[in-house]
């Protein structure tokens, strides 16, 4: 702290959750992801007979500790995503062990895309990527819904465009 | 592709680029010719082999020639009003365009023979990243490469007038070259000469003789002294690399600002280079300080600017080096004078971070160094207790080492805002002091670990479309660290600030 200044200073969260339905899309995300070692495991594991307690045990370990974390955590990382787009910047925040803070002005956004993949559509979800002339200065805002997205989408773009100069 | 002559605004590169492609050709040829020869002796007697060679040689050295006639004939520029149009390609002609409002960087290159002959190679970037962002006239005269120099960068004077100098900023002072050798460069070139005489060697089928030679001359020494003795020789190898390396680039330096606003780096003995850096694209400096150059008060000055030739080509040329390693005053009086400011920013005293900054360093280097301690400590008590002796060894080397690395890492920490620039420093093997001016940041990034937290520490990232893309004060204060990033750009930071009265 400098001398003379009493206050302590610190970013508050953006104003806005993600989408409830985020939580299902991550849990999905988590459950593939879980699969792709356990199911091998255990399709070898019910057709190796000598060694099916070593197959099965892993497979089992694994896909509780994969179920688990798909049914807690999406619940936690929905209270720690947020986002924000003011007038005249865009700010997001995530992770909870690694928290992040992204601040991009308004004046320096070059691009602003919507992704959809296959499981956000299931989901009706879209992922917003808004980046600037940085290499580094990307904000994504994963897990909004689908029409909220596209209407940010167009209101950033909308913005950007009467903003004068390349953004460098 | 017609074989019509082109339109009088369009030009066509020197016809002698064949020629250089030919004695390039020759040369490489010549190279691999002597093992070739030798290999073919084993079926064939030498003469025979020697003309087979030849005869071979002389085919490749055509066809290359020839290839490069055919890319000549193809090839050709125009300079218009609004564009850059260039058409090549052997095979498939391609025609690229680039709008001249967007040309950022005008660089000359030659090496010995180009300029033997009088010609350069000019590349002209657009500074985006992608291959397609830079064209390449490979070789036009030099007094052509000087003229799209001067037309294509000529803008109508931007900087404001005065107060700085125009012309020269920096010239080579020969007695720099006594920082040559204590960067990374030297014992990487020992290396290298060591690796080089045992290939060569292998070519000519003397490996063994070699290593017998080396084993004669130390017959009578013991392994520990001749161990010493060759590491020695590399090193000394690699110093005199590093000297005649330091040379080759930096002889002829000089860096000048010309009128319309463009920084200009000269330098080279056999390959001349011209950088011209546009003033406009400046974000800032970056004063890099590698340990052993550190230690002698010494510091190199990299531009921080958008648009440099971005290409895997031009990365590993020290592109961006506005100034050699030189005295850490003469660095900052440089970087004031780039930066027409009255005072360097990168001299500016700068705010420490709080302690427990420096309990992480010690912990992460401590970490890394009892590491593999550990390792061999278990593997010891396993496995043979010699491992034991050389864990005990390591500890007592490596612990020192990372605590005064730690410490020093600590110390180098440092963040401030300096007139139109913002300062961050980080770094122990090479520190960078970068200063970064506050219009040229475009977003924040602000990260804080669990352990961070509980310090009340967090990291402040300035991301800019310049230099490296973002430039970090790693472990601020988390109170302060953000009142710094609110203060350097007014207004992006403040709307998501809570501040509140410190408890007492």
């Amino acid at each position: 702290m400098p001398p003379g200044e009493g206050e302590t200073v610190r970013l508050r969260p953006p104003r806005n959750t993600l989408n409830q339905r985020a939580i299902g899309w991550w849990r999905v995300q988590w459950l593939l992801m879980t699969a792709v070692p356990v199911v091998p495991l255990a399709v070898l594991g019910a057709l190796i007979e000598p060694a099916r307690f070593w197959l099965l045990l892993p497979a089992a370990v694994l896909a509780a500790a994969g179920t688990a974390t798909a049914v807690l955590f999406p619940l936690w990382w929905f209270r720690t995503h947020r986002w924000e787009v003011t007038e005249d910047a865009v700010y997001v925040l995530t992770g909870f062990f690694w928290r992040e803070w992204r601040i991009a002005p308004m004046s320096r956004i070059q691009t602003v895309d919507t992704v959809r993949g296959p499981l956000e559509q299931l989901f009706r979800l879209a992922t917003v990527t808004v980046t600037t002339a940085s290499a580094k200065g990307a904000v994504r805002i994963e897990g909004l819904d689908h029409e909220v997205a596209a209407d940010l989408a167009e209101r950033l773009t909308r913005i950007t465009r009467d903003t004068p100069g390349d953004a460098t | 592709m017609s074989t019509v002559a082109p339109p009088a605004d369009w030009r066509r590169l020197d016809p002698r680029t064949v020629l250089v492609t030919a004695l390039v050709v020759a040369g490489v040829v010549a190279g691999a010719a002597i093992p070739v020869t030798l290999g073919l002796t084993r079926w064939s007697s030498l003469p025979v082999a020697v003309l087979q060679v030849f005869a071979g040689a002389l085919l490749i050295i055509g066809v290359a020639a020839g290839a490069d006639r055919i890319r000549w004939h193809r090839t050709r520029y125009r300079i218009g009003e609004e564009h850059v149009d260039l058409h090549t390609g052997l095979l498939l002609v391609k025609r690229r365009s680039l709008a001249r409002s967007r040309i950022r960087t005008v660089d000359l290159t030659a090496n010995l023979m180009l300029r033997l002959l009088g010609l350069v190679t000019v590349r002209i970037g657009t500074g985006e990243q992608g291959a397609d962002s830079t064209l390449e006239l490979d070789p036009v005269t030099r007094a052509e490469g000087e003229r799209l120099r001067r037309l294509l960068l000529d803008r109508a004077a931007t900087a404001p007038a005065g107060v700085h100098r125009e012309g020269e900023l920096a010239v080579l002072d020969p007695r720099w070259i006594r920082y040559a050798p204590v960067s990374f460069v030297a014992p990487m070139l020992g290396g290298a000469a060591a690796g080089a005489v045992m290939q060569v060697s292998e070519w000519v089928g003397a490996q063994g003789e070699v290593i017998e030679w080396v084993g004669d001359r130390f017959r009578d020494t013991p392994l520990l002294w001749t161990v010493i003795a060759l590491v020695l020789a590399a090193l000394v190898a690699g110093v005199v690399g590093a000297l005649g390396l330091w040379i080759e680039m930096w002889w002829n330096y000089r860096l000048e600002r010309e009128a319309g606003g463009t920084l200009r780096v000269r330098r080279g003995l056999f390959t001349s280079r011209s950088i011209s850096v546009e003033e406009a694209r400046l974000r800032g400096v970056d004063l890099v300080e590698p340990l052993g150059v550190r230690l002698l008060g010494a510091a190199r000055l990299d531009a921080i600017t958008t648009g440099l030739a971005k290409d895997h080509e031009a990365r590993n040329a020290d592109h961006n080096t506005l100034l050699p390693v030189a005295p850490r005053t003469r660095a900052d009086s440089v970087a004031a004078d780039v930066l027409r400011e009255a005072d360097p920013p990168t001299a500016a005293a700068l705010t420490p971070h709080p302690r427990a900054a420096r309990g992480r360093r010690l912990r992460w280097s401590l970490a890394a160094a009892l590491g593999p301690v550990l390792i061999l400590t278990l593997l010891g008590e396993l496995l043979t207790p010699v491992l034991l002796w050389i864990a005990l060894g390591c500890a007592v080397v490596a612990v020192p080492v990372a605590v005064v690395l730690a410490l020093d890492a600590y110390r180098g920490l440092g963040h401030a805002i300096s007139g139109r620039y913002l300062v961050t420093r980080s770094g122990t093997v090479r520190r960078s002091t970068a200063a970064l001016e506050r219009a040229g940041v475009i977003g924040w990034t602000v990260k804080q670990s669990v352990f961070q937290r509980r310090a009340g520490l967090l990291s402040v990232t300035a991301t800019t479309a310049a230099g490296g893309g973002a430039y970090t004060a790693y472990d601020t204060d988390a109170s302060e660290g953000l009142d710094f990033a609110a203060e350097a750009v007014p207004e992006l930071l403040e709307p998501f600030l809570e501040r509140s009265p410190k408890k007492a």
